[in-house]
C-alpha cells in the first residue's frame, strides 16, 4: 500500500519541499527584510508540516517495508522481527505458486488498458469534442463510472456475472447445471470479466483527460488545415493527435500506475481467485487481516515498488529534462 | 481508547484499522499512544471487546450481560466491531490497549495468542465452572502450556444438510457409510438433482469439506498434526483424501468457486440440491418457517471402519481474558458467569442456530435441529474447529485456500499442487 501513495507522491512533494528550505539561505539579505517572522512562521508550518508528514507517512513507511521485506515478523511485538535475507525473495521467485501469475496479470491488466479502452476513451473524447448536442450528458454518462468507487464498480458487476442468477448466465441460459459459465471462479474467464468492468471505467477517465487536451488545442491549426484541404481523419492523424503529445504520456503514466494499483476492484469481484492474482492482493493478503506474514508481505510490497520505480523514474527524467530546458 | 464513547463502532474500527496499519507499515509503535486515556480501573465495569456485530448475537449478548449486572453489579461495557473486522484485526487490537474480556474462537489460533503472552490464563476461572463443561470443550480450552485460556459459550456442528421432504419424496435414505453416499449422489444426479449443492467463492467452503474427508479418512490424530504443520502434505493418507473428494467432486454444483455458500445454500433449500455440506448456520438462510422445519442433517459418513463418526467439526466460540485487564477481579466474575448454564440458556433462547458448550446447559427450549446438534457434539469422541481455527491462518489463507480453490477446478493437478503446499508449509511453520 505504501508503494501507491509513493509513487503518486513523489512528483508532487519534491519542487514542495525545496523552495522553504533552500531559497532563504541562498540569498540571506534581500529576502529576509521583505519576510515578516510571522509571514516566516506560515510559511515555514505551511511547508513544514505537509513535509514532516510526506516524510513520516511515505518515505519513512516505503523505507520500513522495504527494511522488513529482509525479515520475518508476524507482527506480535518488535522482538519477534527476525533477520531473514533473501529468503522471502527466493521463496516468492520460486515457492509461491500464485506470485508470477499475479506480475503476468498486472501486465495484462496495463496492455489491456492501453489497448481498448484508451483508444476508446480518446475516440469518445473526439466526438464530444465536435459540441454534438447533449454532449454534457454523454460526458456525464461516460464519466460515472470513473466517479464511482471501484467497490462498487466491483459489486455490481459481480452481481452481472454471478453464474445463478446475474445477468448474463440468466440471459443466455447458462445458469442450469451442466452448461454452467463461470466467469467469476474459472481462471481462463475471470480476468477478461474483470477486465471489462475496468475498460469501462477507464475509458471514462481517458476520455475525460483527452478532451481536456483537446479542448487545448489551438482551433487556429484546425482552420488552417481545413484550408489546406484535409479531410476529417488526415486533420487528426496529421495534426490534432501529435498536438496531444503531453496528454499522451499523461494517460500512459495514468494507465501504468491504474495496471500496478489494481486492487478494489478484484477484491470485491473474488479476493484474487486463481486467475486473477495481483501483486496488491497478494501484499494484502499476507499484511491485512489475520495471516500477518508482514515480511513476506513487505517482499512482495517491494516487488511492486521496483516495478513502479522502474516505470516512474524514467519518466520523472524525462519530465526534468524538459523542464530544464525550457 | 476504551474511554472514548465514539458514535459509531464503525468509526471506532475504522481509527483502530488506521493505527494498526500505521504500525504494520512505519514499524512506529503508535498504538501505544492510545494507551496514555489509561484511567484507573472502576470496579464495577469490566470492559470487552465483541465480534457480535450481527443484530441476533448482538442482543443475545446483550442480555447476558443484562442478566450478570443484575447478579454481581457489575457493569459490562461492550465495544463491539464488525465480525469479519474484529477477527482480521486482532493482532493489533490485542497488542494495543484491549478490552478485559473479548470474543474469541477455541483451537490454535487461541493457543497461538496464549503462547504470545497477549491472554491470561483462566485457571481460577476454571476452578468454578470446569464441572459445567464435558472433557472434549476442557481440552478445547486449554493452551499449549495446559493452563485454561478460554470459556466455551456456544458451538455449532458441521454435517450434510438437506430437507427432509426431498429424501422423502424420492425414497432417499441417509447414507452412514461412503459407498452409500456415493450411491445416493448417483441416484439424486440421475434423478435430476445436483447432490451436492457447493460454493467456494469465499475460499473457506471447501476448507470445510476437507475437514470431514480427511479425519474420516485418516483419523483425528492425523488430521491434528497435519492441521500443526508436523504431518506431511505429500503423505500418500493426504492423497487419499484427495482421490475421494475426485471420487464425488463430479457430484458437486458446477461454477463452486464463482458462486458464494448463500447462493449454493439457496440450491439446496429451493430443493434443486440435495445435500449441502456447511456449518448448521446454513439454517440462518431459510427465512421460511416450513422450510426451517423440513431442513435436516447427518454426519458425513464413514469413510474407514477405524475411525467411523467419532470426530464432528464443531467450531466453539467463547470468551478470552487480555493480557493486562484493568479490572482482573470483574473479568473473572464475568467469565465465571459466562461459563454456567444460565448465561449459555439466555444466549440459546436468542440464537436458535447453535447449541450450549456446556453439557449441563438448560436443552428443554431446543428445536429438533439444536437437539440432533447437541447429541452429536456431546457424543463426539473428538471435535475440531475448522482448518482456519485448527491451523496458522496465514497458512490457511494464503495457501490452503488458494490451493483448494486450484483443486475444485482441476482435481487432476493434485500432486503439483500438494507438492507445492507441503513446500510452502515448511516455510510457514518455520517462521516462529
Amino acid at each position: 500500500m505504501t508503494t501507491d501513495t509513493e509513487t503518486t507522491e513523489t512528483p508532487k512533494a519534491t519542487p514542495l519541499a525545496s523552495p522553504s528550505g533552500v531559497a532563504p539561505r541562498k540569498r540571506p539579505t534581500g529576502h529576509r527584510r521583505l519576510l515578516t517572522r510571522r509571514d516566516r512562521l506560515t510559511l515555514g508550518l505551511m511547508a513544514g508540516v505537509p513535509t514532516v508528514l510526506h516524510v513520516a507517512l511515505v518515505w519513512l513507511t516505503a523505507l520500513a517495508s522495504i527494511a522488513l521485506a529482509f525479515t520475518t515478523w508476524d507482527g506480535i511485538g518488535f522482538d519477534s522481527i527476525k533477520w531473514v535475507g533473501l529468503d522471502n525473495f527466493r521463496e516468492l521467485f520460486t515457492t509461491n505458486p500464485q506470485f508470477w501469475p499475479a506480475v503476468q496479470h498486472n501486465v495484462i491488466w496495463f496492455v489491456v488498458l492501453i489497448l481498448l479502452p484508451t483508444p476508446f476513451g480518446l475516440f469518445l473524447a473526439v466526438q464530444l469534442d465536435k459540441k454534438i448536442r447533449f454532449s454534457r450528458v454523454y460526458q456525464t454518462a461516460f464519466f460515472l463510472p470513473v466517479v464511482m468507487s471501484m467497490a462498487v464498480i466491483g459489486f455490481v458487476w459481480q452481481l452481472i456475472y454471478n453464474p445463478d442468477t446475474g445477468l448474463i448466465n440468466s440471459m443466455i441460459g447458462a445458469n442450469t447445471s451442466g452448461h454452467y459459465i463461470d466467469w467469476i471462479g474459472d481462471p481462463d474467464l475471470n480476468l477478461w470479466a474483470i477486465l471489462v468492468a475496468a475498460s469501462w471505467r477507464h475509458a471514462g477517465y481517458m476520455m475525460i483527460l483527452y478532451l481536456a487536451g483537446l479542448k487545448s488545442v489551438d482551433p487556429a491549426l484546425r482552420e488552417a488545415s481545413a484550408l489546406d484541404g484535409a479531410g476529417e481523419w488526415q486533420t487528426f492523424k496529421n495534426v490534432i493527435f501529435p498536438t496531444l503529445r503531453p496528454t499522451n504520456t499523461v494517460v500512459l503514466v495514468v494507465t501504468i500506475i491504474e495496471a500496478l494499483r489494481a486492487f478494489d476492484l478484484v477484491f470485491v469481484f473474488n479476493k484474487g481467485a486463481q486467475g486473477t492474482e495481483l501483486l496488491s492482493i497478494l501484499v494484502t493478503n499476507n499484511i491485512i487481516g489475520e495471516s500477518s506474514r508482514i515480511g513476506y508481505g513487505s517482499a512482495i510490497a517491494v516487488v511492486l515498488l521496483v516495478i513502479s520505480l522502474a516505470v516512474i523514474i524514467p519518466y520523472l527524467i524525462a519530465t526534468f529534462r524538459k523542464e530544464r530546458r525550457a | 481508547m476504551p474511554d472514548l464513547h465514539l458514535p459509531s463502532p464503525s468509526r471506532r474500527s475504522l481509527l483502530r484499522g488506521i493505527g494498526g496499519a500505521a504500525v504494520l507499515g512505519a514499524g512506529i509503535p503508535l498504538l501505544s499512544a492510545c494507551g496514555g486515556s489509561g484511567t484507573a480501573a472502576d470496579p464495577k465495569t469490566v470492559t470487552l471487546g465483541s465480534n457480535g456485530s450481527d443484530a441476533v448475537p448482538k442482543k443475545a449478548y446483550a442480555e447476558i450481560y443484562a442478566a450478570f449486572k443484575k447478579q454481581s453489579g457489575i457493569t459490562v461495557d461492550v465495544n463491539t466491531k464488525d465480525h469479519n473486522t474484529f477477527q482480521e484485526q486482532i493482532n493489533a487490537y490485542l497488542q494495543g490497549t484491549p478490552d478485559d474480556v473479548f470474543n474469541w474462537f477455541a483451537g490454535y489460533r487461541m493457543q497461538f495468542f496464549a503462547a504470545k503472552g497477549l491472554a491470561t490464563p483462566l485457571d481460577d476461572v476454571w476452578e468454578k465452572i470446569g464441572g459445567n463443561f464435558p472433557e472434549a470443550m476442557k481440552k478445547l480450552s486449554k493452551g499449549a502450556d495446559g493452563k485454561y485460556y478460554f470459556v466455551p459459550l456456544d458451538t455449532y456442528p458441521w454435517a450434510v444438510f438437506y430437507r427432509r421432504s426431498v429424501f422423502q419424496k424420492h425414497g432417499y435414505t441417509v447414507p452412514t457409510k461412503w459407498d452409500d453416499f456415493v450411491a445416493l449422489c448417483k441416484q439424486m444426479k440421475k434423478d435430476g438433482l445436483v447432490p451436492i449443492a457447493f460454493g467456494d467463492k469465499d475460499a473457506w467452503p471447501a476448507l470445510g469439506t476437507f475437514d470431514q474427508l480427511n479425519f474420516r479418512a485418516n483419523g483425528y490424530d492425523f488430521h491434528v498434526d497435519l492441521m500443526a504443520g508436523k504431518a506431511s502434505w505429500t503423505d500418500a493418507k493426504v492423497r487419499k483424501a484427495f482421490d475421494l473428494w475426485a471420487e464425488i467432486l463430479p457430484y458437486h454444483q458446477d461454477g463452486a468457486v464463482g458462486r458464494t455458500w448463500q447462493d449454493a445454500a439457496q440450491s439446496m433449500l429451493s430443493g434443486k440440491a440435495g445435500m449441502y455440506l456447511l456449518g448448521s448456520f446454513v439454517g440462518q438462510q431459510a427465512t421460511d418457517k416450513t422450510i426451517a422445519d423440513d431442513l435436516d442433517f447427518f454426519p458425513f459418513p464413514e469413510i474407514s471402519p477405524e475411525f467411523g463418526q467419532d470426530t464432528v467439526e464443531a467450531p466453539t466460540d467463547g470468551f478470552m481474558m487480555s493480557k493486562s485487564p484493568k479490572n482482573h477481579a470483574g473479568a473473572v466474575k464475568l467469565l465465571e458467569f459466562l461459563g454456567t448454564p444460565e448465561a449459555e440458556a439466555i444466549y440459546l433462547k436468542a440464537d436458535s442456530s447453535v447449541v450450549a458448550a456446556s453439557s449441563t446447559a438448560d436443552t428443554s427450549s431446543y428445536t429438533a435441529l439444536q437437539k440432533k446438534a447437541y447429541d452429536m457434539i456431546s457424543g463426539a469422541k473428538s471435535l475440531t474447529q475448522f482448518m482456519d481455527r485448527d491451523s496458522r491462518p496465514d497458512f490457511t489463507s494464503t495457501v490452503m485456500q488458494p490451493a483448494l480453490q486450484k483443486f475444485i477446478r482441476d482435481p487432476k493437478g493434485i500432486d503439483s499442487i500438494l507438492t507445492s503446499v507441503e513446500r510452502q508449509k515448511k516455510t510457514i511453520f518455520a517462521s516462529s
